[in-house]
């Protein structure tokens, strides 16, 4: 096992989660008034309407399957009676299907970032790195996709006998580094650029995602908040020790 | 009975001059900003006229509001929850920038910074979006007093409708057209459909007296509010990604001062001051069936302030007793519901607006007065607003989802007041026979008179301090701009413009600056520090401060040049 084996497949991928929840804690913490999607849909909603649906609905496609790959073993998929091939028949046409519209979709949006006047004007340099890592990872999984058609089918191509085994050995922090060296360069490659994409994660517009607004399917429509700190309904009531420091409001 | 307060205004649309002061002072306190250029959460519109943004009032195309669904219950024009979220990515109808207006700036610079040449060097406008030249085709404003009318008037959503109905009736000749002008600001609704659409739950309407506010911090940039509003009173700030609004200048409010517009409004045709409604009623107000019906619902749920029953419901919800006595003197529950001459504006959106405009006399007045009548007899009046289908059609779409028949009556009773006075002030006795004519009494149209007319300051603002004992929660709580000059004022933080977080705004800073602004000393007379505005200066005698001090020690004498 070489040293930067263990560097890539069994040091980064802890840094990466330390810097991401660490990342995303401290920002939701201070930074509430800079998470936002910023939107540029004031400027030019024309590509809009037709590249962000594209782009955001084939990445839930796309999350979909990683999760599919990743999480389920293979030996679950073979005991319900689902083969290698047509695992990888389907894993094939549903992946380079969904790489292929997030890919598009992202293509529209960067085509009219950079054409659209003042939507490059409210481009950042952090935006513009963002983007970069973010098209690379889209990228270089799709050439996963794609560059697994040809291939032999030896256990070392087959990601669900590499990489996925050492993705869930991560979660119980025992690394299987040696299934994952064993993948090939591609697999290498996209994630490592996956990796870094997640360790800039809270640091970029992506922490949209994490405030994905689901609670509003079960909220009321109308919100009423009191000036007083009178409870809101549901709150937790405040816990002995916690009391605040400030004189109590009088009674009306 | 759930009892809750609401700070309400009323706008008298005859007295508006449309001189945009209201707007322009509403700018310079809350949307100087980059970001917000084009936003103004107060503007004054020309009627008949597209308004702003364009043809906001056509919901066929903006779909904002609530409608009623097949079961006759309250659902958002735009969609139900499911919909909102699946269009989350890109909203489906959005107003643009071009549906406002590219805001721009005048290359000043050039004038006196061009090299010499044969021209004159001209200031060029600028986008304040691009920064490149542009050129100037709209802005919030400019249809004003009828500009272009013959050529856009018919672009006008209530004009289309109108004369849909009335088969060409309204003919945009120029010496037929009747125009007022319609200040409008956030509507602070009780059934709020901007609150309803956000995803995020950002946007709440306060329990104590009802303002609608943006929680800056929660806002995430999903701007499915700015869709759901029908006024388009929601706007998007596009250098921070959140929305933005009308406050009701709750920092003012809160210590008792009027709104910034209120304020200055030159024609003083605002009116501020509480309602107090019934929590509980207002979905089904809002779910009836006939539009024409929601004006009615509306005034059922302004609760009486003298009923006893509403004073225990009041109590025992804890609006203090200050408040209860504000409700009882508001300026805005006497001419919205007592006198019943204030109207919502487009009651048929289904948001319960809190904004009631008094709808104006004047196009019959002066179409009376051309024609060579005399336009504040009574029975020439009445006769012109029955005869004159037009204005009051227009003014039916605007106030009363069409229904003419309120709309008359409000406007006979503006007639009855000015013929009721005119009898007075030309020595005669009061003829009781013209109130009435409008189911009033002299008295009572006596009091409309002085609430309309002559009303003074303290009677027009009506405005109950938040309380003392509460000053300190004021203090920190997060909504939307609480900070004194904007996002864009301040250092930021790590993520760039506006990042990090807001500068909290203190009652105290208000009550300083009101004193620094009201006091006939200088703030700090014993820190002057040596310096002395000149500009106040009337040559006499010699201001403290003029001169440094000569030093204490009498020996030396300080000469002029010393130290050269």
């Amino acid at each position: 096992m070489a040293l930067l084996d263990i560097l890539l497949w069994g040091v980064l991928p802890y840094v990466m989660v330390a810097v991401l929840v660490g990342g995303s804690i401290w920002r939701y913490r201070y930074d509430q008034f800079g998470w936002t999607t910023r939107s540029s849909q004031l400027y030019e909603s024309r590509l809009l309407r037709i590249g962000s649906p594209l782009f955001h609905f084939g990445l839930l496609f796309v999350i979909a399957g990683h999760f599919f790959g990743l999480v389920i073993p293979m030996a679950w998929t073979e005991a319900v009676g689902m083969s290698q091939g047509i695992y990888h028949f389907n894993a094939l046409l549903v992946g380079s299907l969904a790489g292929i519209c997030t890919l598009g979709g992202l293509a529209i949006l960067i085509y009219r970032r950079r054409r659209t006047g003042p939507v490059f004007m409210a481009t950042t340099r952090n935006d513009k790195l963002m983007y970069v890592v973010l098209a690379a990872a889209i990228l270089l999984g799709l050439w996963t996709t794609v560059a697994s058609i040809g291939a032999p089918e030896t256990p070392q191509n087959n990601y669900r006998e590499t990489v996925s085994p050492w993705f869930r050995s991560l979660f119980i922090l025992q690394p299987d580094i040696g299934a994952m060296a064993e993948a090939p360069f591609s697999f290498h490659l996209h994630t490592l650029v996956g990796m870094a994409l997640f360790t800039l994660w809270p640091f970029t517009r992506l922490v949209h995602a994490f405030t994905a607004p689901l609670h509003y399917l079960f909220r009321p429509y109308i919100v009423y908040r009191s000036r007083d700190e009178r409870p809101v309904a549901g709150a937790r009531a405040r816990q002995r020790g916690w009391s605040q420091v400030g004189t109590a409001d009088r009674d009306r | 009975m759930r009892v809750m307060a609401q700070m309400g205004m009323v706008m008298n649309l005859d007295k508006c001059i449309g001189c945009h002061t209201c707007s322009v002072t509403c700018k310079q306190a809350w949307t100087n900003r980059a970001g917000v250029e084009y936003v103004w959460f107060n503007n004054v519109e020309t009627r008949p006229g597209q308004g702003y943004p364009r043809r906001y009032e056509d919901q066929e195309q903006w779909r904002g509001g609530w409608e009623l669904n097949k079961r006759g219950r309250l659902k958002l024009k735009a969609g139900g929850r499911v919909r909102k979220l699946l269009g989350i990515f890109a909203s489906p109808v959005q107003p643009e920038l071009k549906d406002y207006y590219e805001p721009w700036t005048y290359d000043y610079q050039n004038l006196v910074q061009a090299p010499l040449g044969n021209d004159f060097p001209v200031a060029r406008p600028k986008s304040l979006i691009t920064g490149k030249d542009t050129k100037i085709t709209w802005s919030a404003n400019w249809d004003d007093d009828l500009g272009g009318t013959a050529e856009l008037g018919h672009l006008d959503p209530l004009v289309e409708k109108v004369r849909r109905e009335s088969e060409d009736r309204i003919k945009f000749e120029f010496e037929q057209t009747f125009m007022f002008y319609l200040p409008r600001i956030c509507e602070h609704c009780l059934n709020p459909s901007c609150m309803a659409s956000c995803p995020s739950g950002a946007i709440y309407k306060r329990e104590e007296d009802g303002i609608v506010l943006v929680d800056q911090d929660r806002c995430r940039g999903w701007r499915q509010c700015v869709t759901g509003c029908p006024y388009k009173k929601i706007y998007f700030n596009h250098k921070t990604g959140k929305a933005e609004k009308c406050t009701f200048c709750y920092p003012r409010v809160e210590i008792g001062l009027p709104t910034v517009c209120s304020e200055t409004c030159v024609g003083r045709l605002r009116y501020l001051g509480l309602f107090l409604y019934d929590a509980d009623a207002v979905t089904a107000a809002a779910s009836r069936a006939d539009p024409r019906e929601l004006y009615e619902a509306q005034l059922d749920l302004l609760l009486d302030p003298n009923d006893p029953d509403v004073i225990a419901g009041a109590r025992e919800q804890g609006i203090p007793e200050d408040w209860m006595d504000a409700a009882r003197r508001s300026p805005v529950y006497a001419l919205a519901k007592v006198y019943r001459v204030a109207l919502p504006l487009h009651p048929e959106y289904r948001t319960m607006p809190m904004v009631w405009y008094v709808p104006p006399l004047s196009p019959v007045v002066d179409l009376l007065r051309e024609q060579g009548h005399d336009a504040e007899d009574r029975g020439n009046l009445f006769g012109a607003i029955e005869a004159l289908r037009i204005p009051v059609e227009y003014l039916a779409e605007l106030f009363t989802a069409g229904d003419t028949a309120v709309v008359t009556d409000v406007l006979r009773k503006l007639a009855a007041m000015r013929a009721y006075l005119r009898g007075i002030t030309l020595g005669n006795d009061p003829d009781d026979a013209i109130a009435a004519s409008v189911g009033m009494d002299g008295e009572s149209l006596y009091a409309m008179y002085r609430l309309m007319a002559i009303a003074k300051y303290e009677e027009r603002y009506v405005i109950p301090k938040a309380h003392v004992e509460q000053a300190h929660d004021l203090e920190e709580l997060g909504c939307s701009l609480n900070f004194e000059e904007g996002p864009g004022m301040y250092p930021s933080g790590a993520f760039g413009e506006a990042s990090g977080r807001p500068t909290p705004v203190a009652v105290e800073t208000f009550h300083a600056l009101k004193q620094r602004q009201t006091t006939e000393d200088f703030a700090q007379p014993g820190r002057l520090q040596g310096r002395v505005n000149l500009l106040n200066w009337d040559g006499e005698g010699v201001p403290e401060g003029l001169f440094p001090e000569k030093p204490s020690d009498p020996g030396r004498k300080d000469t002029e040049g010393d130290g050269q």
